[in-house]
């Protein structure tokens, strides 16, 4: 394939999961330069992609193509458009500013190397997510970031809120992700594509059959994702995450991975009243409840948490109306929101390294010891409040700009203000309170963070600001094509940075500060009232979650008591009366019962096999001891072992006479292991169902070969094997060359079951160890909760395979254990 | 087993069986035999000296965890098959080769390596359980 550079797109999503595999070993070795070494990566992702920037903003879709499944048509293709350059921008600059910050939060931790991989990791599989062409791709990547991310949640593995919370965000992603799998089939299914570009070639398919179902399935998938209530609790319990962490998933990433779906998939599932509707109504709902949430909080970590749950709600809400300029306005917010988010995440983790607590309340006057902290939170803050010239004020504008038309428009333009005011208030609070006032005592005594832990929230507050600066050239540049590519239209950018007086939008954001300002100054007021409103309540998702955690796994335990009893018994008396019904149901079903067998013509010393059999037979079941039952089925076997090499198959008849060997043994071996009685005690009933059983698995087995035989072999098989044996395989022995050449992948899976069952009966032997239990001398193991016998079906290779040679000889032995 | 008789003679017993497997599994291609009735004999041999002489002698005479064959038999099983990528043909395609040992042609195959694997499956997965049965849970 000649060199096209196009290709590095390729490199985007795997080279950060390359260097994942050697951060934690070059973190060794690099110690406190760590962070910054490898945040080269995805700087120079971020600069690679910025030289794409003006051929994106001029209409070309880079369109990467590798091929990976052929024979379905999927392929590792990889889209850059408007939407997937604003995306990969976003992660790769974030991505660059975080591992800094890392290196330096976590400096000397024993870990930083694990959490620096993770990242990475991370990063990797976020730009995958936003690349990807192909549904198959897309839900690869989808389900990486859910991994990724539950390590990170859980990184602090040895505390056991952080693994909840793992778990958790795991759970409801994951639901998430198998949504995702179905609405993607389901998606490929109507269109009969598997790339995402044909999807958006082909337009809306709102109105189509399918439709709802796989706009339903997508809905989970982006909700569970971008944590919509009702999925939204997982999200505020995965600050159990250092701070890093939360900076990088809940600002430009994980989170925004769902928003990246509805966005990615607005023109083939969008427009429609059921996208509009549930959109807007989920996406206000989350707004509203995420601002009240935020209002409860103390803890500045997770009154930030509780904002993103509400601008992504915001995010919901823009894309649900799908208007040009409710499209601009969502990817501008998107862009402003990670930039502050990122910033103010790294602040509050700056301030709880530098005093040891994030509670609002304990902190005050920190602008005189942190001032350049102090300048990035309020850089950030005003973004967050939407003041004139940054990124948030112009999120907002475009914002109202789009709402005012219907009645649904009107009510969200409500919800809108309202949020967007109170996420306002507390953008002061966070900027405010911890930085001005007086100097209070704090756990740890303040001091200005180091250079690392500065840098990231300097960068982005002042990338904010400037973005808007720059906003008539940054609109058309990459606003303008993200838009266009959300909205399935071109979409024009109309940004610039002269405020129009004469426009309602000005005045709605008058009302929004003054929203946040009233906010600000009843902050402590409104968090007593809301808590008593909550305690009133007593309802939280979070907890419904725990129920419904505990009661999945009480049933799992009830089922497994029902099945996985331990009584060995009656595990045998189900698998043999399964196996009778397997036997007669098709048979009676399809009245095919075979014709009675002529007497066949044997010499005398056939005679005498059968015979020998027989009196294995007649022996077992007279048998006085379990040794002596034990012999007598070896002799039974013996008969059998010889008839097989009467008849011609002498590999068979090798086998037979080995297995039958070692099943005495190692009957005999259970038999005394397991210290049971020399006597078999049974109850007559329990003889009786034996008895009944062992009879119709006898008639029943005979009856399915003699059917078997009634009908004319089909040579096809044997004489393909007979044929193609020396001159293909150069082997006469056709058995050996079927099992070891022609069906070697068979016997490659079958040796791995007799390895995997010889572990298993090993692992049993040692877990019923009788020494295993000596402080309760007393306690007698009742022999029937070991089930060691597993071992005969480990023997028995089934093997189909032998019949095609050995036709009438291999099916003479039902279980097949020759080989 | 405390017979005289029996314990003098199983040495003797087990290195003809052993032998024998051997002997089953390098004819298995072209006459009855093969990996894996050669692998049950081998094990049936190894329970004989395990009754014979007892079960630490019998790991010692091992030398290695007796699944640690099994785990090898797999492992050498799939490089059969892995050995066909570098002939660019599918996985375990047959590969064949003639040296010369002694003068006399010898063909060496990837199939004789896969029964070698079936082999020490068979004989790792069942000595393994027969030696934790016959140790009775001491050990196991």
């Amino acid at each position: 394939m000649p060199f096209r550079p196009d290709l590095l797109l390729a490199l985007l999503p795997v080279a950060p999961l390359l260097l994942a595999l050697v951060a934690a070993g070059m973190t060794l070795v690099l110690r406190r330069f760590a962070g910054v070494l490898l945040a080269v990566l995805p700087a120079a992702m971020f600069a690679y992609l910025a030289t794409l920037v003006e051929r994106v903003a001029g209409g070309e879709i880079i369109l990467v193509h590798l091929d990976w499944i052929v024979s379905y048509g999927i392929g590792l293709d990889l889209r850059l458009d408007g939407l997937s350059l604003v995306f990969a921008m976003t992660i790769s600059g974030i991505g660059a500013v975080v591992l800094i910050y890392a290196g330096g939060y976590l400096r000397g931790h024993p870990d930083l190397g694990r959490l620096l991989a993770l990242l990475l990791g991370f990063t990797g599989a976020m730009l995958g997510l936003v690349l990807a062409d192909n549904l198959v791709l897309l839900f690869v990547f989808w389900e990486a970031t859910s991994v990724f991310s539950f390590l990170l949640i859980g990184f602090d593995r040895g505390r056991q809120a952080a693994r909840r919370a793992a778990v958790q965000a795991l759970l409801v992603t994951g639901i998430g992700g198998l949504a995702l799998l179905l609405g993607a089939v389901l998606l490929a299914a109507m269109t009969g594509t598997w790339r995402v570009s044909d999807l958006l070639a082909g337009g809306s398919l709102g109105g189509t059959a399918g439709y709802l179902p796989a706009l339903l399935l997508v809905l989970l998938a982006a909700f569970t994702k971008s944590a919509q209530v009702p999925f939204h609790f997982w999200l505020p319990n995965a600050m159990e995450a250092p701070t890093p962490v939360s900076a990088f998933l809940h600002s430009a990433t994980m989170v925004q991975a769902g928003i990246y779906l509805l966005a990615r998939l607005s023109p083939v599932l969008g427009g429609t009243e059921a996208w509009t509707g549930a959109l807007v109504a989920v996406g206000g709902v989350t707004l509203l409840w995420g601002a009240v949430a935020a209002l409860r909080q103390t803890d500045l970590k997770l009154m930030l948490a509780q904002t993103t749950i509400a601008s992504l709600g915001l995010l919901v809400l823009m894309l649900g109306l799908g208007s040009d300029a409710a499209v601009s306005a969502a990817m501008l917010y998107f862009v402003g929101h990670a930039l502050y988010k990122a910033a103010l995440f790294m602040v509050v983790g700056a301030i709880d390294h530098a005093t040891g607590t994030r509670e609002l309340g304990a902190l005050s006057g920190l602008a005189r010891r942190m001032p350049l902290s102090f300048l990035a939170a309020a850089g950030a803050a005003l973004s967050m409040l939407g003041l004139p010239l940054t990124l948030g004020y112009f999120g907002k504008e475009e914002l109202y700009l789009a709402l005012g038309g219907s009645g649904l428009e009107l009510a969200a333009l409500i919800v809108a203000v309202l949020g967007n005011g109170v996420l306002g208030g507390i953008a002061l609070a966070i900027a405010i309170r911890p930085f001005l006032g007086p100097i209070v005592q704090t756990p740890k005594r303040a001091h200005e963070a180091g250079l690392s832990l500065l840098l990231g929230p300097l960068v982005l507050a002042a990338a904010g600001i400037g973005a808007a600066v720059l906003i008539g050239w940054f609109g058309m540049m990459a606003i303008a094509p993200a838009a266009s590519a959300v909205a399935g239209r071109a979409v024009a950018s109309h940004l610039s940075l002269v405020p129009d007086f004469g426009s309602l939008a000005l005045w709605l954001s008058l009302l929004t500060w003054g929203v946040a300002a009233a906010t600000f100054a009843r902050l402590d007021q409104l968090r007593t009232l809301l808590r008593r409103v909550q305690g009133a309540v007593r309802f939280t998702f979070d907890a419904a979650f725990d129920r419904a955690m505990f009661g999945l796994i009480r049933l799992a335990g009830a089922v497994t008591r029902f099945i996985h009893h331990g009584r060995l018994e009656l595990y045998v008396v189900t698998v043999f009366g399964l196996l009778a019904l397997a036997l007669f149901v098709p048979m009676l079903s399809y009245r095919a019962l075979p014709p009675w067998p002529l007497l066949p013509q044997l010499r005398f010393y056939e005679w005498g096999i059968f015979a020998l059999a027989a009196a294995g037979l007649v022996a077992l079941l007279l048998a006085r001891t379990r040794l002596g039952a034990i012999v007598a089925l070896g002799v039974q076997g013996l008969a059998v072992a010889l008839v097989y090499l009467v008849f011609g198959a002498p590999d068979l008849a090798f086998t037979q006479l080995v297995v039958e060997v070692l099943a005495v043994v190692i009957l005999t071996l259970v038999m005394t292991r397991l210290a049971l009685d020399r006597r078999d005690p049974r109850e007559i009933e329990d003889l009786l169902r034996d008895g009944t059983l062992a009879v119709l698995c006898g008639v029943g087995l005979t009856a399915a070969l003699l059917l078997v035989l009634s009908h004319p072999l089909d040579p096809r098989l044997a004489e393909f094997f007979t044929a193609h044996s020396v001159p293909e395989a150069h082997g006469r022995n056709i058995v050996n060359v079927i099992i070891v050449d022609f069906r070697g992948l068979d016997t490659l899976g079958e040796i791995s079951v007799v390895l995997a069952a010889g572990i298993a009966v090993l692992a049993l032997l040692r877990r019923s160890k009788p020494a295993a239990m000596p402080v309760l001398p007393t306690t007698v193991r009742k022999p029937r909760r070991r089930p060691p016998i597993v071992l005969v079906p480990a023997l028995s290779v089934p093997d189909l395979k032998a019949q095609a040679a050995h036709p009438v000889e291999a099916k003479l032995r039902p279980d097949g254990s020759g080989a | 087993m405390n017979s005289l008789l029996f314990r003098t003679m199983a040495p003797v017993i087990v290195a003809a069986m052993l032998v024998f497997s051997l002997y089953l599994l390098l004819r298995g291609h072209n006459e009855p035999g093969g990996g894996f009735v050669g692998g049950l004999i081998a094990a049936a041999a190894m329970a004989l000296l395990g009754m014979a002489n007892g079960v630490m002698a019998t790991r010692r005479a091992l030398h290695f965890d007796a699944l640690n064959y099994a785990g090898v038999g797999v492992l050498l099983a799939a490089l059969a098959g892995v050995l066909s990528v570098f002939y660019d043909v599918p996985f375990l395609t047959g590969l064949w080769a003639e040296v010369q040992l002694f003068g006399t042609p010898i063909s060496v195959s990837t199939p004789m390596l896969f029964d070698l694997g079936v082999y020490l499956t068979v004989f790792g997965s069942i000595v393994s359980v027969v030696l934790a049965l016959e140790a009775g849970g001491e050990g196991a």
